[in-house]
């Protein structure tokens, strides 16, 4: 029996704002527990919320970058339950008027076909705290850690629009592409600033009803939610080909382990009590504040892919993966503005740089090697002053820190030599050396000679230190080696 | 010195003819011996005030000092203080010493008064009698087997008994007028959004209103001046200038048309209350102010309206003191879950408890749009009962409580009966309105009070008209029996 998919997805997006969505705390993330967090954060009595006004800029934004309706008056509730890394045993919320409404947003399958997803809404949302029930801690007790209580966070609702883990993924990492190219989140996966929550059901194909769903909260990785999808889908399939029925649920997933396992049930869900929070105003959105903010919206993924293809003679292709990623896209514009060659900064971005720092677990931002470094270097491998292969070694060193590409050319000695006076005597030098190998050519039946001038080319390259530009050398040899027979 | 009026006070420290020094023992004195009869103050500052005394002298030596610089008042036991216990009339937080002050504290620490200590309240303000406290209850100085009222009944007592000239408070439903009214004192509510809310410990946060309490109108005024502000950190306050209270408070009351609701002078309302609270409207007709009677028609639902929505926002404001970061914790928690339950348990009194669970009750699923959904309709159309009343009227009048002060254990088998003594006073908190309370008569040898409601941000006009009336009368500077 074949089996249709159906996934919606529930984003959470830190904001990337300075201070707390309701006190003037920090957000830095990786402080020492608890040193960011005020008497507002910890509930103290008497304690109020205000409300960041940039939070509410950021939510709008994303809004505007989705073609979403805005909410012009949405309104906090009250989300009341009890744990410990939420400290006034209610999360600050917004239930029935979200701050962004229905829009949708079209996303690319890796077959080059492209679907809309339908977003429900999106709304701001205050973030809870951690608790750390490993580490030191002795087993009967749980470390709470309130730095994180209070970061604004924007959760973004799908429809059930999304047929298969790639599509689901291509979502998200569409999602992360807009958010952090408009600057509202800083992107960082690794450290909780996106978090996915993955409602999977599965129906018979063609059928119109939806099977029973259950949700997978809390990843954070595209790795985990892309794993996530599949685990669960197998399962649910498992289940009802052995004829059981799927319990509506709240699961979890270890990345780590790869175990998935129930948290709790339908039944077992809490009673959140939602209410308009009555220490908050309504948030009014004025169509002024709209505007002003539409027209300094940054320029948006699609946009900036199109932009590359037209004003850098970029393939689709290309642009395409240097769009997806803001700092990766500005990354690649400082290094073109200065090097003035699209194609090799392109390649150069996407291809050694981002290897390399992804290797190393390090982001275009904080990037060894600076977008006018590599400019520097593509220049030098532009005007022919060095090869390909010695472009490597200087991009080395460079990432080592040993200074501009001019100052390790320099320094090292890697100069080419494009000189053809200077080459074509080591190209004479090299036949003269190696009379053998001349004889050899020349007995040669012409249509394998050309195979030949490898043998000729190395030894001219090794005596150069690979210093000799070796289309110059090519072109020497050739016509020295055609000229003896 | 304790039967000057805090005005009176004032112009004696601003003329040297007391020190605040002398002022500030005279009243720490009269808290050490007479406040065991009452139990009004739950915390005494002694050392504080003495020296906050000294430093309000030296402001009052060098001239320029704000007027209520060296003035002794109390801060009811709600509002916090910057390393003095803040214990809300609640075991939960009897050990609770916050590292803020409220912002009401915060202006009244700039304009130089010296803080005696905090009073004793209802527990987490639910309360109209001042028996839920945790601490004990407040006798009335008027009769030590009758009630003060509450919640604000520690501050409301204190006054009454001459333990300090003024004092702060709060009123959610009534928590200021109604214990003024039965304490002989005079109390005003301002609009919602006057007075900051900041540091205040929440128990129905759209309630929710601080206020000043002392013997007469106009030293209500003069506290108010410093007590309303504007304050960012509390998004319900509202940014508008504060007037100079005491500035009108001789203009005439001729040509006042002031509303008297046919509600409230129904079945329930004691004929001696309605009589004293008749005479008071007759004293202000002769001045040549307007009865007009007028309707309020959704009078009646009020209590029930108020019953749902302040437990609701109290059962989310309650759920932080979970016994995880301050406050009371159970011994020997098992688990998480007996951490909480016990904590909450053995940590908040039978009232609160009772609130708590009404309100979780009208907020749960199936629940809501009857019961939560319902009141706040409810409190829509009482609002537009007020907003249609002064349309026609400057101001409302009638009785601030059905009756003079019970006996304690009067009305504690019964939490409905309780609740009905806030009847006349609930209304213009749904409102959001201000309201105050005086004393206009004695029946049964305890105070009556008249309410004055008035129309948003016209506490001036109600300060006005609540002067004028004391000008006429003597029920203001009456004192109960051993106090003068």
């Amino acid at each position: 029996m074949s089996w249709d998919i159906v996934i919606g997805l529930e984003i959470h997006v830190q904001l990337a704002t300075k201070t707390k969505i309701f006190s003037g705390a920090s957000t830095a993330y990786g402080a020492e527990p608890n040193t960011q967090a005020c008497a507002i954060d910890l509930a103290m009595p008497g304690t109020l919320p205000v409300l960041n006004k940039q939070a509410v800029n950021y939510a709008v934004m994303f809004g505007l970058a989705i073609d979403a309706e805005i909410g012009k008056v949405s309104a906090f509730e009250r989300k009341n339950y009890f744990y410990p890394d939420l400290p006034k045993g209610y999360q600050t919320t917004q239930l029935e008027k979200p701050i962004v409404g229905p829009g949708e947003m079209e996303i690319q399958r890796t077959d080059g076909s492209s679907k809309k997803v339908r977003i429900h809404h999106a709304h701001l949302e205050e973030d809870a705290g951690k608790s750390l029930h490993e580490g030191n801690f002795n087993s009967s007790f749980s470390g709470i850690d309130l730095n994180r209580a209070g970061t604004p966070l924007i959760e973004i609702v799908t429809e059930p629009d999304m047929y298969s883990a790639e599509e689901a993924i291509a979502f998200a990492k569409k999602i992360h592409s807009i958010v952090t190219s408009i600057g509202i989140c800083d992107g960082e996966m690794s450290q909780g600033s996106m978090r996915f929550d993955v409602n999977v059901s599965v129906k018979p194909s063609g059928s119109d009803t939806l099977g029973t769903r259950t949700e997978t909260k809390n990843l954070n990785s595209f790795k985990f939610m892309e794993e996530a999808i599949k685990r669960e889908v197998a399962r649910q399939i498992d289940v009802l080909e052995d004829g059981g029925s799927i319990v509506q649920e709240t699961r979890l997933y270890n990345g780590e382990t790869k175990v998935a396992r129930s948290m709790r049930s339908k039944e077992e869900a809490n009673d959140y009590r939602y209410f308009p929070c009555p220490d908050l105003l309504p948030v009014v959105v004025s169509d002024d504040q709209i505007a002003e903010l539409r027209r300094n919206l940054p320029e948006l993924p699609d946009a900036r892919q199109a932009r590359f293809v037209e004003q850098y003679s970029l393939s689709e292709y290309d642009a395409g993966i240097l769009s997806s990623d803001a700092a990766m896209a500005n990354y690649f514009e400082a290094v073109v503005t200065t090097c003035n060659n699209a194609k090799l900064a392109a390649n150069w971005t996407m291809g050694e740089l981002a290897a390399r720092l992804n290797n190393q677990d390090l982001s275009m931002t904080n990037s060894p090697v600076s977008a006018e470094q590599l400019a520097g270097l593509i220049v030098r491998i532009a005007d022919n002053s060095i090869s390909g292969k010695m472009a490597k070694e200087v991009f080395d060193a460079i990432w080592a820190g040993e200074g501009s590409a001019d100052e390790i050319i320099e320094a090292r000695g890697l100069k080419q030599v494009s000189d053809s006076g200077a080459l074509e005597q080591m190209v004479d030098e090299v036949l003269a050396a190696n009379q053998a190998m001349v004889d050899d050519y020349i007995n040669t039946d012409e249509a394998k000679r050309k195979k030949k001038l490898g043998g000729f080319m190395g030894q001219i390259m090794k005596a150069s230190k690979g210093q000799a530009n070796p289309q110059q050398v090519n072109q020497i040899l050739a016509s020295k080696l055609n000229e003896l027979l | 010195m304790h039967n000057l009026t805090l005005a009176e006070l004032v112009k004696g420290l601003q003329s040297k003819e007391f020190t605040s020094v002398e002022l500030t023992q005279h009243f720490l004195d009269r808290i050490a011996s007479l406040d065991p009869a009452y139990n009004a103050v739950i915390t005494v500052t002694a050392e504080q005030a003495l020296r906050a005394a000294a430093a309000a002298d030296q402001r009052l030596a060098a001239g320029n000092a704000p007027d209520l610089c060296g003035v002794p008042i109390l801060h009811k036991d709600i509002f916090c203080t910057d390393g003095v216990r803040t214990s809300c009339g609640s075991k939960m937080l009897d050990n609770f010493i916050p590292p803020y002050n409220a912002t009401v504290v915060e202006n009244f620490e700039q304009a130089g008064a010296v803080v005696l200590g905090k009073t004793n309240m209802d527990e987490f303000a639910m309360g109209s009698s001042n028996e839920t406290s945790f601490f004990g209850p407040v006798k009335n100085p008027w009769a030590t087997d009758s009630v003060p009222g509450g919640s604000s009944g520690g501050s409301a007592a204190a006054i009454a008994a001459r333990l300090a000239p003024g004092a702060t408070a709060t009123d959610t439903g009534g928590s200021i007028r109604q214990p003024a009214a039965l304490c002989g004192v005079s109390g005003i509510k301002p609009t919602y959004g006057r007075v900051s809310r900041w540091g205040m410990i929440a128990f129905a946060s759209s309630l929710d209103q601080g206020g000043p309490m002392a013997r007469s109108a106009e030293d209500c005024a003069l506290l108010l001046n410093c007590m309303a502000s504007y304050d960012d950190k509390d998004s319900t306050c509202i940014d508008r200038e504060v007037p100079d209270y005491t500035a009108n408070l001789n203009n005439s009351v001729k040509g006042l048309r002031i509303g008297v609701p046919q509600e409230y002078f129904s079945e329930g309302l004691h004929p001696g209350t309605e009589q004293a609270v008749r005479a008071a409207l007759a004293t202000l007709q002769e001045q040549g102010a307007e009865l007009v009677a007028i309707s309020l028609p959704n009078s009646a639902l009020s209590v029930p309206a108020y019953y749902v929505i302040a437990p609701a926002e109290a059962s989310a404001n309650l759920s932080r003191f979970d016994g995880a970061r301050y406050g009371y914790r159970c011994e020997d928690p098992k688990d998480l879950e007996d951490m909480y339950c016990r904590s909450r348990a053995e940590g908040f009194g039978e009232e609160v408890q009772r609130r708590i669970l009404i309100g979780t009750y009208c907020l749960s699923a199936g629940y809501y749009d009857a019961y939560y959904g319902k009141a706040q309709q409810v409190r829509q159309l009482i609002q537009q009962d007020f907003v249609s009343a002064f349309e026609n009227v400057d101001l409302i009048m009638g009785p601030t409580c059905p009756s003079p002060a019970f006996k304690f254990g009067a009305k504690g088998d019964d939490p409905v009966a309780m609740y009905l003594e806030d009847i006349y006073t609930i209304a213009t908190n749904l409102a959001g309105l201000p309201g105050m309370s005086i004393p206009c008569g004695m029946v049964e040898d305890k105070p009556v009070g008249l309410q004055i409601i008035g129309n948003y941000f016209d506490e001036a006009r109600i300060l006005n008209a609540a002067h004028q009336f004391q000008q006429l009368s003597d029920w203001h500077t009456m004192a109960p029996e051993g106090i003068a």
